[in-house]
Order: C-alpha cells, then structure tokens, then sequence
C-alpha cells in the first residue's frame, strides 16, 4: 500500500477503476493549461472588444468539452491507446488525402473537412497521430536495433507522407512543424546524431527543388520576412504592423481593451495568429513574460512526466507532445515578433479556433494518461501481459 | 538483460532530454531577447508609428470674412449650401436608392454615372457626393423622405455668395481654387475644395479674409475610417473688410449706365475714399463658383464690351479735353498765360506747315471761356508756348499717367509722354507739331478712368495730393488725414473752376446740353447750382472729313468700335466740393457733353443726396450710438 492508497503492483498492471484513475491525474498540470487558457479567453473577450461574441464564449464552451475529453482520454488503459496508434494515425493520414483530393477537385486551398455535426481540420489531428505512432513503433526498440538504419526506413515513411500531403494543402507552417516535432522524437527515441546530420544536408540540397514548388505567396513570405520594412503596404504590412503593436506596447501595455493597433484593425488576424501581438500590445512585456512563464512550467511538466514514465511508448509519447507543443508557441512569437516567417501557426490555448484547441486538450489528455499509467508495464508489442 | 536493456535505453534518454531542454532554453530566451528589443529598447520608436498609424490631422478650414460697404451692408457673404450625399455602406442597394432619390431632386444620367464610378472606386464609408447647391425645398423633401433613403446624407457647406450679384463684380472679384502658383505653404491651401481670392478685394484682401485653419485630431482605424475626435483646436475666423464704397452709389452708376461699355469712378475729394468704382457692364460672380455653362463663358469672353475687365483701373484712354485743366494749371504756373490773356480761334491753327482745326470758331477766348466752350486754339497756342515736359509735369503731380495705388490686380498706368520718353521708346526727336496733341489730351497721352477722378479731386480739393482709396486705414492714428498739397496757388485753381463752374453753368457752355441747362442741377435745400465738370471727347481713329459728314448725317452708320470716346470729370458742390466723378462711355454715338456728362450729372446729383461722407461709416456706428455725433467731418 502506498501512502496514496494503492499497491503498488495495481499502478503497475493499469488495473485501477476510472475513478482512481481521475483521482491520480496531476491536477496541477490542469491548473496551469486553465491558467494559459484563461490568458485567450481575456484577449479573445478583449479582440471583440469586450463581447463574448464572437470568440471568447465559444472558445470557453470547447474549453469546457476538451476538459471532458482529458478526463476520457486519461482513464483509457494505455495499451489500449497504443494498440490503436496506428489506426488513429491511418485514418488521419486517409483524411489528409481526402482533403487533398477535395481541394484539387474544389481548386483552392482546403484544410477542413466537414463531418456534417463538426468540421475538423486533419493537420492538426496529425499533430499527436504522428506522435502515438511513431511512440509505437519505437516502443521496444532496442538501441542496438535502432542503429541498424534500415528501421529507420518505416519511420521515415510514416513521417514524410502526412507531411507532403500538409505541404501540398498548401499548410507550410504546420507541415514543418509536424516534421520538427517527429524529429525531435527520432532523436529521443535514440538515433544517432551523425544520421540526423546525413540526413539535414539532404534536405538543404532538396531546398532547391522544393523552393520552385512553393507558392508565390509562401515565396514572398519567406522574402519579406528578411526584410519586411522593404514593403510596408504590400506583404510586408503584417509583420511590420505586429512588430509596431509590439514595441508601443512596451514594458505594462496600453492597458486590457486598449490597444490602439489591434482594435483599429492595423494588426490582422488579432484573434487567431496574431492574438500573442495583441497580448504584447495590451498587457505589454510583463504580461508575455507572465504567460511564457506559464508555458514554461507547461514544458516542464511534459519533461517530468517523460522523465517519471516508466515505458518507452509514454516517455517517447510524452515527449513528443511537448516538444510540439513547444514549437507551437515558439513558432508563433518567433513569427509575430519578426523573427520568423508569417506561416501561420496559432498560439496553443490561447488563438481561437475548435480543433486546435479540441486537438491541444486531446494532447493534455495523452499527456495525463501517460501520468497517470507511469508505471504500467507495457509489452513490445503493446500486450496487457507479453512482456 | 532486459532491465540492462532498458536503462541503457533510459540513461540515452534522459541525456537526450537534457539536451533538448537546454535547447528549448536557449531558443526561449532569445524569445525573451527579442521581447526586450522591441519592448523596451525600440519602444519608443514604435510607439510613435503606432501614434502615427491611429491619429490623422484633419485641418478645419475658417469662414471667410466678409467684404461690407461702408454702411455695413454685404457685397459678399458665405452662404449655407445644402449637399446630398450616399454613404455606399450604409445604402443597401445603389440603384434603387437613387431611383426613389431621383423621385424628389433632378439627377442627370451624367450624375448617376459619376457616382456609380466614385462609388466603386472609394471606400465604403466615404461619402460621394449626389448633388451640390441645393434649394431649401429640395433639401426639407430629401429629409422627409429620409427613411426611405437608406445611406442618404445631407451635409452643409459654405460658399461664396455675392447678394448684389453684378454690383461691384470687378471689384470685389471672386474666389477660386488654389493653383499650384498660390502654394505659399499655408496648409489651409492644401484642403481640398479650399478657395482663395483670385482678383479683386478677394485677391488683395485675401490673407485678412482667410483668417487661420483650426485642426482636429481623430483617430483612424487601418481603413481609415474616423473613430473618435481626440483633440479640437477651433481656428479664426477671416476678418470682415469694410468697404469705403457706398453699395446704393455703385449700384445707381451700374444701372445709369445700363447697355453701354463705360466706366465710373466717385471719389470724396479730402479723403481720397472711393464711393463708387464702376465697370460695365459687370456680371454675377455667383456663376462663377456654380460653374459657367459654355455659353456663358463664350459670352463673357468674346463680347466686345469685355465684361471681364475692371474698365475704371484697367482701361487707358485718351483723355480729350478732359486734359485741359490740368495744361491750364500747367501755363498759370510757368506764367505763359495769364487768366484774363485772350488767344483768337479762327477755327484753326498754324504751326508752320501744320493745320490744326478747332470744332468751332470761338473768336478770342480768355482761360475760364476757353475752358467752358473746350476750344482748341487756345490750348494749342498754351501748349505750344509751354512744352510737353512742362505739361507732363503739371499732369503728373494731379495724379496721370501713374497706377493710383489702391492695388487692384491689373492695374493700368497710363502714358504721359515726355520729349525724353519719346526719344527712349520711339527714338524720334519731339516734334513741335505733338506739343499741340498734348495740349488737347490727344496724341500719346493715356489716361485711366480712376486717374481722371483723381485730377478732379485735386482740383476740387484746393490742390491737395489726396491718393483714392478702397479701405480706411486702421490702428492708432490712422484716421489723422495729413494730406500733403501740390503747391499749386490757389488763384490759379480759381481760375480753372471758373472754367470748370461754367461748363455745367455758364451762360453759353461747351455743349448744347449744357448750354440748355440740362446738366444743371440744385442742392434741395440751399438752391445752388452744385456742380462743376468738363467734357472730353477723343477719336479712337483717324478721321476724314467725308466720314465726319458721314457720321454727322447719321451716327450709327459709323461701326461701334470705331465711335469717339466719351469723357467727363466733374466735382461738386462747386463752392465747397466733396466729391469728383469721372465717367467714361467707350464708342458713345456722340461727345463728352452729350453722352458722359449727363450720367456723370444723375450720379452726382444721387451722390450729393445720399451724402456718404456725412453720415457714420459702419465702423464709426458702435461710437455713434454711444455718444452723439460730436462734429461732422469734412
């Protein structure tokens, strides 16, 4: 018996009742995600200028479902979650064609697909996908096994498909995330770093071939965000806009609801994208310290759970989740902030928009189920008892 | 071996882990690094730009000032202008808004095509103009319509107005867009729709008329769309000029002078103020800031009688012997002649080879009769024994020959030739012969209507050098008229106005009008005869005799442009003169006496009833009801 009330061989088998399984979640871990949401909601409230339409009152009502689906997510038996890895990830990676497949029948951009009650967006599902499986497939994997590159193959495959199908969307911000997420598994996971190296010089000799295929406007992106001042009313404007709600917000802000360049609409997407501008605008430096500082203890969560897992499948899960969730965040401020390019990743928590948030709690959710089966045993191929 | 396994496995992973960390770490703080960049050390920098971005100075431009006669009645005042306006935004469907708008005021196909094109071009909370100058009625129906035009605004304006319309026209001007040769770096001419003064009082005026432009800070949204007036600094207003013109003077002498081409100036001969200052014919200024039509244009343009030019200040004349008082002046001074000396008109005059005739034979004539029946002789005999310079001098110091210094645009200066001048410009030696021209007003010499009135004042006023002027001076001290004399003696001035008192007056004068007394007139009360002038007719064209005959027979065979000038100047009361009137009548079918002398008698006899400079100008009236009239000045 331990002091929480359980043997410890019940932690070990995953054989609680939900119940306990709730009872064992890190409700800390909740306080801070409600924390970092609790930051949207303000700024969302605040973009509509003071309304809890159209934004902030449904992003609450998906909040308040994504907290059902931690709840749902964390009480499945982990060898359960990692049995239906794969088929999570090929359904996603079927609907990712389909979305290809409907936006060159429909000759546009097309990242939605409508199930008639919900319209998902299959990139970001592809987000923790790609994580369950490729935790999966490493999950018993020995060291010796992962220096022998051919079974590196499979892996590389699992990754490149859903990130061409991104590319080819086109969603370059959310394909190279995808692809900087897996990566950072691979390397956890225990590949060698001179392979990485291998394969990084490859990928700069195909950036020659890929910048042909780039969209004009991706293109012009990518060049003004060298140096966004050259053309301040053309592709340039955003970035410099975001760059001028940033600095006059200085050290304390213009105060909540009084941001000159969000509210007079000279800074675009402030609800979604740009939603960390209007934040740095309002609240100023402190308030952006005080929600990266947020996200900070989020990332240390995520390392404590992956350190604390006992099974390679949750710590390679739980790492995967952080580190992209990691990405997220960085890649947003980086870009709002002119340091990267305008590609078009939202804030986690805090942007609105259902299945990035839907998607995100889903995340938390894997993150907590992984807490709370720390010590399960898990077999190589995901058995109750195959070990 | 499986535990080895495992924490082989486990020791790579939490190293890797650490790794990554520190790496996540690194990129973290250069977030934070660039948080501070932007926050804290461009701040400033970038708060401005986004002050920039939200707030506009919108400029507000002043009412002009108005121009008043010298009772205080408008010559030009701003008048409310009503304007329909659509907010396309607020509009809900275009066509059918104006269908229902074209119901209540006339919109052309014209107008309904320029507004579908700015529509589509602008944004669409700017609005677009529908029509300008609206009536009251249109503008009360457009208002009681007003549900059913969604997007329909009506804004107020100001614009121009001229309540006396072709009263005083070239006089006060008119007001037009700025030009880019305007630009003085005022900003207020960079508004647009700003109008400044383009001639006339308008132009010389306008800087006191403009007053000063207010501003008001608003703060714009990225489409810039205003969202609020932040600040509001409230601009002066344009001052009021007040005229010396007497509004019902001007506007007698317009009428009086009804189809003819002709000038009128009336001046007050101690103050030099200008009662009336007349070209004809005028036109309405009013259709200028409405737009000409083609044809209205093309009229004013191309009418022979030139409409568009300020005739009193811009037209140069020969005088005639209009000229002859001051080449009277001119022999008292040098003593080539005395009054009471006579010269004998035969009809004609020899100078050698060269026959000179006079208009009648006057036998011998003395100053002040030579004088009231105009002869020639004696003036070429005069001015024979004087020399052009002599004259020039004489002419020059009553104020010919030079612009008159009230500032109108396009001012003329006239010509008084001198024996030097013809040398300079013509490189010809003077010849005796141009001595006896001179002497009648003829040959080079060229006077404008306002001179004239000028020559008369300085001979009415005791010889004073009283300069015409359009506005009274203001500030401390600018009322004591210290007004400098010619040196002229005053018999000789005597023995002019005799002259001058008989050509209205004498027994038999210089015209058939005037000898029937028709040019005669009364002060109401003292039954005195008021008035003293001369006539002056000069030919625009060299005549034969055949076409004298001709004309003699019937004047109206000779073409309008090649009809003589008709001139008069006159001042009066004679015994104690306190207005001058010069009357120019271009091409007139007949003399001087006939033509301008009569108009010059209905003008005076109106001015002497009205007495303008007896009474309290607008400016003195604040006083005047104050404390009672103290003196009445000269």
């Amino acid at each position: 018996m331990t002091e929480l009330g359980f043997d410890s061989a019940r932690l070990r088998r995953g054989d609680m009742s939900p119940v306990e399984k709730i009872w064992q979640m890190s409700w800390s871990l909740l306080f801070w995600v409600t924390c970092i949401f609790a930051f949207g909601f303000a700024m969302l409230y605040s973009a509509s200028g003071g309304n809890l339409n159209p934004w902030a009152g449904p992003q609450l009502a998906r909040f308040v479902f994504g907290l059902g689906v931690i709840a749902v997510v964390s009480v499945i038996d982990v060898r359960l979650i990692m049995r239906f890895s794969y088929l999570f990830y090929f359904v996603v990676l079927l609907m990712l064609i389909a979305v290809d497949v409907l936006g060159f029948v429909g000759k546009g951009a097309q990242r939605w697909i409508d199930l008639g009650f919900i319209s998902l967006q299959p990139s970001e599902l592809m987000k923790p996908a790609i994580v369950l499986a490729l935790a999966r497939y490493f999950q018993g994997v020995t060291q010796d096994e992962i220096g022998n590159p051919l079974i590196l193959l499979i892996p590389l495959a699992m990754i490149g498909a859903p990130a061409a199908l991104i590319v080819l969307q086109p969603d370059l911000g959310t394909a190279m995330l995808i692809l900087m997420a897996a990566t950072i598994m691979l390397f956890m996971a225990g590949v060698r770093i001179w392979k990485f190296a291998v394969v990084g010089a490859c990928g700069l000799a195909a950036m020659i071939p890929a910048w042909a295929l780039l969209h004009d406007y991706q293109k012009n992106r990518i060049l003004t965000f060298l140096n966004p001042e050259s053309d301040p009313l053309g592709t340039g404007y955003h970035i410099l806009q975001s760059k001028i709600a940033f600095g006059s917000g200085g050290l304390f802000g213009k105060g909540f609801m009084g941001g000159t360049q969000a509210h007079l609409n000279f800074l675009p997407e402030r609800q979604t994208d740009f939603i960390a501008t209007m934040l740095a605008e309002e609240l100023g430096m402190v308030g952006l310290l005080a929600l990266l500082t947020l996200f900070m203890i989020f990332i240390c969560y995520g390392y404590a759970i992956a350190l604390r897992c006992r099974h390679q499948f949750g710590r390679l899960v739980a790492i995967g989740l952080t580190a992209s969730f990691f990405l997220y965040f960085f890649i947003n401020l980086g870009m709002v902030m002119g340091l990267l390019p305008v590609v078009g990743v939202p804030m986690p928590f805090v942007s609105y928009g259902g299945t990035a948030l839907l998607t995100l709690m889903f995340s938390v959710g894997l993150l907590m189920n992984v807490y709370v089966h720390r010590d399960t045993q898990i077999g190589a191929r995901g058995g109750f008892n195959d070990f | 071996m499986m535990i080895t396994r495992d924490s082989d496995w486990t020791k790579m992973f939490n190293r890797r882990a650490l790794i990554l960390g520190g790496a996540q770490g690194v990129l973290t703080a250069a977030l934070v690094g660039r948080m501070y960049y932007l926050q804290v050390i461009e701040a400033d920098r970038y708060r401005t730009l986004a002050e920039d971005n939200r707030i506009n100075i919108q400029l507000l431009p002043p009412p002009r000032g108005r121009i008043l006669d010298r009772f205080g009645q408008a010559l030009a005042i701003n008048k409310q202008q009503f304007r329909v306006l659509i907010v396309p935004e607020q509009a809900t469907k275009l066509t059918p808004t104006l269908d229902q708008l074209a119901k209540i005021v006339e919109l052309s196909e014209h107008d309904r095509e320029r507004i579908k094109k700015e529509v589509g071009r602008k944004r669409g909370f700017v609005p677009v103009t529908i029509r300008e100058n609206l009536t009251w009625d249109e503008m009360a129906r457009i208002q009681v319509n007003a549900p059913d035009l969604p997007g329909v605004i009506i804004d107020e304006g100001l614009t121009r107005y001229y309540p006396q319309h072709g009263n005083a026209a070239h006089l006060l001007g008119y007001v037009a867009a700025v030009d880019e040769a305007d630009l003085t770096g005022d900003p207020l001419l960079q508004l647009p729709g700003f109008r400044i003064g383009k001639d006339g009082i308008e132009r010389i005026y306008d800087l006191t008329l403009r007053g000063k432009g207010g501003t008001s800070q608003v703060e714009v949204n990225a489409y810039g769309r205003t969202i609020r007036e932040l600040k509001r600094e409230e601009g002066q207003p344009g001052a009021d000029v007040t005229l010396t013109i007497d509004e019902r003077i001007q506007r007698f002498a317009g009428e009086r002078l009804g189809e003819e081409s002709a000038s009128v100036a009336v001046m007050d001969v101690h103050t030099g103020d200008l009662i009336a200052l007349v070209s004809n014919p005028s036109f309405d200024a009013n259709t200028f800031s409405r737009g000409l039509t083609t044809d209205e244009w093309k009229f004013l343009s191309t009418n022979d009688h030139r409409p568009l030019i300020n005739k009193v200040v811009a037209g140069q004349y020969s005088p005639g012997s209009t000229f002859k008082p001051a080449v009277a002046l001119a022999a008292l001074e040098h003593g080539v002649i005395s009054p009471e000396q006579t010269v004998h008109c035969s009809g004609s005059y020899r100078l050698g080879n060269y026959v000179k005739h006079c208009h009648k034979i006057h036998g011998s004539v003395n100053m002040q009769r030579a004088m009231s029946v105009s002869c020639d002789v004696y003036f070429y005999e005069v001015a024979r024994r004087l020399g052009v310079d002599k004259i020039a001098a004489m002419a020059k110091r009553l104020g010919l020959g030079s612009p008159s210094g009230i500032g109108l645009p396009n001012e003329q200066g006239g010509l008084i030739p001198t024996e030097a001048w013809k040398k300079a410009v013509r490189g010809e030696r003077w010849a005796p012969g141009d001595n006896l021209n001179v002497g009648i007003g003829q040959g080079d010499v060229l006077v404008t209507p306002i001179q004239m009135a000028v020559l008369a004042a300085r001979i009415a006023n005791g010889g004073l050098a009283v300069k015409p002027r359009l506005v009274r001076p203001t500030g401390p001290g600018a009322e004591d008229l210290e007004v400098p004399s010619l040196g002229i003696p005053p018999q000789h001035l005597e023995a002019v106005h005799a002259g001058m008192y008989d050509v209205i007056n004498g027994p038999a004068g210089a015209t058939t009008a005037a000898s029937n007394g028709k040019l005669r007139f009364k002060d109401a009360e003292k039954k005195t005869w008021t008035m003293s002038g001369k006539t002056g007719t000069a030919a625009v064209r060299r005549w034969t005799d055949a076409m004298r005959e001709a004309q003699k027979r019937d004047p109206e065979s000779i073409p309008w442009a090649q009809r003589d000038n008709a001139l008069f100047i006159c001042f009066g009361p004679s015994h104690a003169p306190r207005y001058a009137i010069s009357v120019v009548v271009d091409h007139a079918l007949g003399g001087g006496g006939a033509f301008a002398a009569p108009i010059a008698r209905d003008i005076m006899e109106e001015v002497l009833r009205l007495d303008p400079s007896r009474k309290p100008r607008m400016d003195e009236q604040i006083v005047a009801d104050a404390a009672p009239l103290q003196g009445i000045r000269p």
